[in-house]
């Protein structure tokens, strides 16, 4: 079941970049929400900005959410601006793609930038049924956030930078391909980081769980628009599916990226 | 008071439907509104065969709307008959097949199809602007429109709906082929063919490069279209174009449609037909109209 909620900004903080932290009141959406999935955001009443934001759950409680987005455009600025008390008008939980959570030996988490905030309750989730290794790669110092959450939670976390300035130099999937096999590979983050971890989990017959996004429009998989390609269908054969309904969350071996 | 429509044969409830391409086969809006309500639902636009759309980006925002270029993605007739009508037939609305080929013999042997199914209604789509073929081909000319109609016309019974394009110099003109071939109504508009650009990139964002502007930006437009058609032809339009509310609704029934659809509205609020059809109600009210038809094209030109 999905809902529409008139949430209320519980907490408002301002991690870094530009990046915003708020948790809000929702005692539907929270209830179903799966790790993985997303919420659909109207950041103004009025039909400019449009559409709705897309931004995933980073952390489900009993009746809160936490997302965390960067303010990228007029829509997230608006958003950012929202002050505690205020109501929020969202969409949620959309996505039927969510991480499959169970009982693993070795689970490697890895994401990139601000990739790494939807895997986060997906390792809240995976805490006591799996050893959890967490491998997240910023730019530079300046970008690495959430450090902490993500280590209370992980049997081992690796932080790398591009430039070394903070934790190991080089990219985090260099440092996940060094380390035991796990059972499962659980990825968010840019598409070259996403393509490369795809490959190698296919390589390496490990099976991996990717969360991808594209320009969206409903997030109810009405409009169609947030196609991502079938794998095995071909340029002149295209099939798509979409991020909203088949996704976010997509076994790497079903799409072509 | 009477809220009650009936739309080029199709009785409908109230005047509020759901436009084509924006609100899939119903099932996808079922969590958020009571479909039963609608006035009635046209489906996302089917296909003999399946088709699987452009690439992506599809989607993109734009200045109070958004440009898409879906490619209409659907899974062909065979498929709706199957698994799509049975579900929409639970609820009591109207079902209306939006109906697009690349050729005049697929729209002919769609349409042969579709006479055979428990639908009440047919909207010939001759406005798609985002597929290569067909379409939008047909739908820009006098001669087009009511060659592709008329061909249609003889094979199917039911009430037949032509929507329009904008994308023409003098919409009165399809609007008359339409009606010249025998269609029962018209719905307009479609999008309006339009372009973003990543100024960063220099590239356009749509992968296809256009795509169709929908949305309250293209409501101005959309409402002088159905004003005119309306002056110009006998049979009922339905118009469409930006409808976010009841207000709006109402203006595009006294500029002369007799049925309104909600598109791009859905995305932003999957309530909006809903609230659009309590609003009508309370500008009723409010105007002591005891009859929603009373309005429908009650315009007084300066």
């Amino acid at each position: 079941m999905k809902y529409q909620e008139e949430c209320e900004l519980l907490e408002k903080s301002a991690l870094k970049n530009d990046i915003f932290k708020f948790k809000i009141k929702t005692e539907k959406i929270a209830k179903e929400a799966k790790a993985g999935q997303f919420l659909e955001i109207r950041v103004s009443k009025e039909v400019e900005p449009f559409l709705r934001r897309p931004i995933s759950i980073y952390s489900i409680e009993k009746d809160c959410i936490e997302f965390i987005f960067q303010v990228k455009g007029k829509g997230t600025e608006i958003l950012a601006q929202k002050q505690i008390g205020d109501k929020i008008n969202i969409l949620g939980p959309l996505g039927n793609g969510t991480f499959n959570i169970k009982e693993y030996n070795t689970v490697a988490i890895i994401g990139g930038g601000i990739g790494i905030f939807p895997l986060y309750e997906a390792v809240k989730q995976l805490k006591g049924k799996a050893k959890i290794n967490t491998y997240l790669g910023f730019r530079n110092k300046e970008y690495v956030t959430n450090e902490q959450e993500f280590k209370e939670l992980s049997d081992k976390l690796i932080i790398t930078t591009d430039d070394g300035s903070y934790g190991e130099k080089g990219f985090a999937i260099d440092f996940l391909k060094k380390d035991e096999k796990p059972d499962i590979i659980m990825a968010c983050g840019p598409m070259p980081m996403l393509k490369a971890i795809k490959k190698y989990a296919e390589e390496e017959k490990i099976i991996c769980q990717i969360s991808l996004e594209e320009r969206m429009g409903c997030g109810l998989g009405a409009c169609l628009g947030c196609a991502v390609r079938k794998a095995g269908s071909t340029d002149d054969n295209p099939d798509y599916w979409h991020v909203c309904k088949a996704g976010p969350v997509f076994y790497s071996t079903n799409v072509e990226i | 008071m009477n809220t009650n429509i009936n739309f080029a044969g199709i009785k409908m409830k109230n005047p509020v439907t759901v436009a084509s391409g924006t609100f899939g086969y119903g099932r996808e809006y079922e969590d958020f509104i009571d479909l039963n309500k609608l006035g009635a639902i046209i489906t996302k636009g089917t296909s003999l065969k399946p088709r699987s759309g452009n690439k992506a980006p599809r989607v993109c925002e734009t200045s109070s709307g958004m440009l898409n270029s879906i490619g209409l993605q659907n899974p062909g007739i065979e498929y709706f008959a199957k698994i799509d009508l049975p579900y929409l037939k639970r609820f009591d609305t109207k079902i209306i097949v939006n109906a697009c080929g690349s050729t005049v013999e697929e729209y002919v042997e769609l349409c042969k199809i579709l006479n055979t199914l428990d639908i009440d209604g047919v909207e010939l789509n001759l406005s798609c602007p985002n597929v290569k073929a067909g379409c939008l081909a047909f739908g820009t000319t006098y001669e087009g429109v009511k060659n592709v109609t008329s061909q249609v016309r003889k094979v199917l019974d039911k009430p037949l709906i032509v929507k329009l394009t904008p994308n023409v110099t003098d919409i009165t003109q399809t609007a008359k082929g339409a009606e010249d071939a025998g269609a029962d109504a018209i719905s307009a508009i479609n999008t309006l063919l339009g372009m973003k650009i990543d100024i960063n990139k220099r590239t356009p964002i749509l992968a296809n490069n256009t795509g169709g502007l929908s949305g309250p930006a293209i409501k101005p437009v959309a409402v002088r279209c159905v004003y005119q058609i309306a002056k110009t032809v006998k049979i009922p339009v339905m118009g469409l174009g930006g409808i976010m509310n009841g207000e709006d609704a109402i203006e595009f029934m006294i500029a002369g449609a007799t049925t309104v659809s909600i598109g791009a509205g859905n995305f932003v609020d999957p309530e909006c037909s809903i609230k659009t059809i309590q609003e009508i109600e309370k500008y009723m009210q409010k105007h002591q109209i005891e009859d929603i038809n009373s309005i429908i094209g009650s315009i007084k030109m300066n």
